[in-house]
């Protein structure tokens, strides 16, 4: 389909998301739907495209970059598959060599990050996320597919490879959850939205500890609420290949199961961490320290009993919580 | 030298990136300066000169911010090029979402936030939509999903620009953005004879020459009234 010789309305009938240029640049689909975007934008009068702000042949040529953008989002699922991420070491911030020689992390797999505040865990992850290939102040270099990956994960707005979920974020938008999750299936170009948003709201019900309607406002959910939709929406909808938390907090919500959902939908999950749980959860552990990685350590059989231990505790202490919520009395632990 | 061209809305951290793009900046051995320009007031040159960059700041006052850059951004480079800057960064008022002060083939960096609401990038002219990067800050206080979405927006208004996430507090991607502040084979000497990228705003109303009484018979020049038709 060529998007200059075709009709805005032509182009609408294969695309509906061009829908969303015109509002966005205060443009009229409805007397551009029988011209090519060239002719309508040659329609347009001079002051009207002054009074808008617009520039005759940058809207044009934004709006050629735009489609091409969204088709490559559409059809590029294949090209974006991340199979194997590696990390080349570098150096630590005293311009030591890093104590490893190649970490390979695979999807549905949990890797711990671990190392006092200040350590150096920000770096590393922004290393990830820039795909560093030398360029960056610890000259590590990062591989995707054990290539040099890509320029466009660095620059692309829609096609970012990670994805954050950290402990103080909040939703800001006043909406319910429904047409919160709506607004977002729709930038992320989703074809069968309603059925998506559905089975987020199912996921996340299920790892929050009291249930909520999709027709709650989200700025009204509780923290555990909230968490439990971020992760849920995360793993859903967001396409990026690698999910990033720094921390999930131990209350109203079943982080285990969390985990899982995102394991589930082939993300690598990265997880910088205090609490031990979480830390004796992943499969590695790496540890930060001045700057740079230190050791990989792979989680031991024995490390696993005693994560099955903790687990108890943290049941208790839930049971515990719940009892206290609902009025009733305790006696022992 | 080279100069980037940073705008913003207000509040949206321009000052925080910037100040942490120039630390990135002096570690890689380049001498960077700043020009700030406001309305009122800024103290934002103290800012500046406490982390020792060298700073200048123009006040425009009573007229408009980015029409006082325009008549302004020669000596400024002029002052850049003496101060023996490699790279000098402007950073603008940010008032009217209307304007952007960018220069034809000079770095325009455009920041906004993530709080700012999913509608602001529509509602931002030029000086979002002309942008050859687009800073997003505030980042880490909002939803992944929210992320997404306010991303997606900025895609639609300026498909074209690299689009980039920028903790101004602690500095995440500051690094990433600063290796895009400099190329070796730039050497700019002047601005003169060089176009903005967007015509400013038409103005000269009575208004702007100082009146102050309301009426019809006080209104000349430039004047329109609302649509109250299509309202």
């Amino acid at each position: 389909m060529n998007i200059k010789t075709q009709t805005c309305g032509e182009l609408l009938a294969s695309y509906r998301w061009i829908a969303d240029f015109f509002t966005e640049n205060h443009l009229d689909l409805e007397t551009a739907k029988n011209q090519t975007m060239s002719d309508y934008l040659a329609s347009i009068a001079d002051e009207q495209l002054e009074d808008l702000a617009l520039d005759r042949d940058k809207v044009l040529s934004d709006f050629i970059t735009f489609v091409t953008q969204m088709r490559e989002l559409l059809g590029e699922t294949a090209a974006n598959r991340v199979d194997k991420l590696s990390i080349l070491p570098g150096l630590n911030k005293e311009g030591e060599p890093e104590g490893f020689d190649r970490i390979d992390l695979y999807p549905s797999e949990i890797i711990s990050i671990v190392g006092p505040t200040g350590s150096g865990k920000s770096r590393l992850l922004q290393d990830i996320e820039w795909t560093a290939s030398g360029d960056t102040p610890t000259r590590r270099r990062i591989l995707i597919n054990d290539e040099v990956p890509d320029l466009k994960w660095r620059f692309s707005a829609n096609n970012k490879l990670v994805a954050q979920l950290s402990q103080n974020m909040n939703f800001v938008m006043d909406l319910t959850c429904y047409d919160f999750l709506s607004l977002h299936a729709q930038s992320r170009l989703v074809q069968d939205a309603e059925s998506v948003i559905q089975r987020i709201l199912e996921a996340a019900n299920e790892l929050a500890g009291e249930p909520f309607s999709p027709h709650t406002h989200v700025t009204a959910l509780s923290g555990g609420q909230s968490r439990a939709l971020m992760i849920a929406d995360t793993a859903i909808l967001s396409t990026s290949p690698i999910v990033l938390i720094d921390e999930i907090e131990n209350a109203g919500i079943d982080r285990r199961k969390a985990l899982n959902l995102l394991l589930s939908k082939e993300k690598i999950v990265l997880m910088a961490t205090h609490d031990p749980t979480l830390a004796l959860i992943a499969d590695r552990r790496l540890i930060i320290s001045k700057g740079g990685i230190a050791n990989v350590l792979d989680t031991t059989d024995a490390e696993r009993r005693v994560l099955s231990e903790l687990e108890i505790y943290d049941l208790k202490v839930q049971t515990l919580r719940r009892k206290l919520r609902y009025g009733e009395r305790v006696d022992s632990l | 030298m080279n100069l980037v061209i940073v705008s913003g809305p207000p509040s949206s951290g321009k000052t925080s990136v910037i100040l942490k793009t120039c630390d990135a900046l002096k570690n890689s051995g380049h001498r960077v300066g700043v020009v700030k320009f406001d309305c009122l007031h800024t103290d934002d040159d103290k800012l500046y000169a406490a982390y020792g960059i060298p700073v200048k700041k123009g006040l425009s006052g009573a007229l408009c911010p980015d029409h006082f850059f325009v008549s302004n951004i020669e000596e400024v480079v002029q002052w850049g090029i003496e101060e023996k800057l490699d790279i000098l960064i402007s950073e603008s008022a940010g008032l009217c979402n209307r304007c952007s002060p960018y220069i034809k083939d000079i770095l325009s960096v455009c920041v906004i936030d993530n709080l700012s609401g999913i509608n602001t990038p529509k509602k931002v002219g030029p000086m979002l939509r002309s942008a050859d990067i687009v800073v997003i800050t505030k980042g880490d206080i909002v939803s992944q999903a929210e992320r997404e979405v306010f991303a997606s927006r900025v895609g639609q208004v300026n498909p074209r620009a690299l689009t980039m996430h920028v903790n101004g507090l602690t500095g995440q991607g500051a690094y990433e953005l600063s290796t895009l502040f400099y190329k070796d084979d730039l050497n700019l000497d002047t601005v003169k004879g060089m176009t903005l990228k967007f015509p400013m705003p038409a103005a000269l109303c009575s208004y702007c020459l100082g009146e102050t009484r309301i009426g019809d018979e006080f209104q000349q020049g430039n004047v329109r009234k609302m649509n109250w038709e299509q309202n």
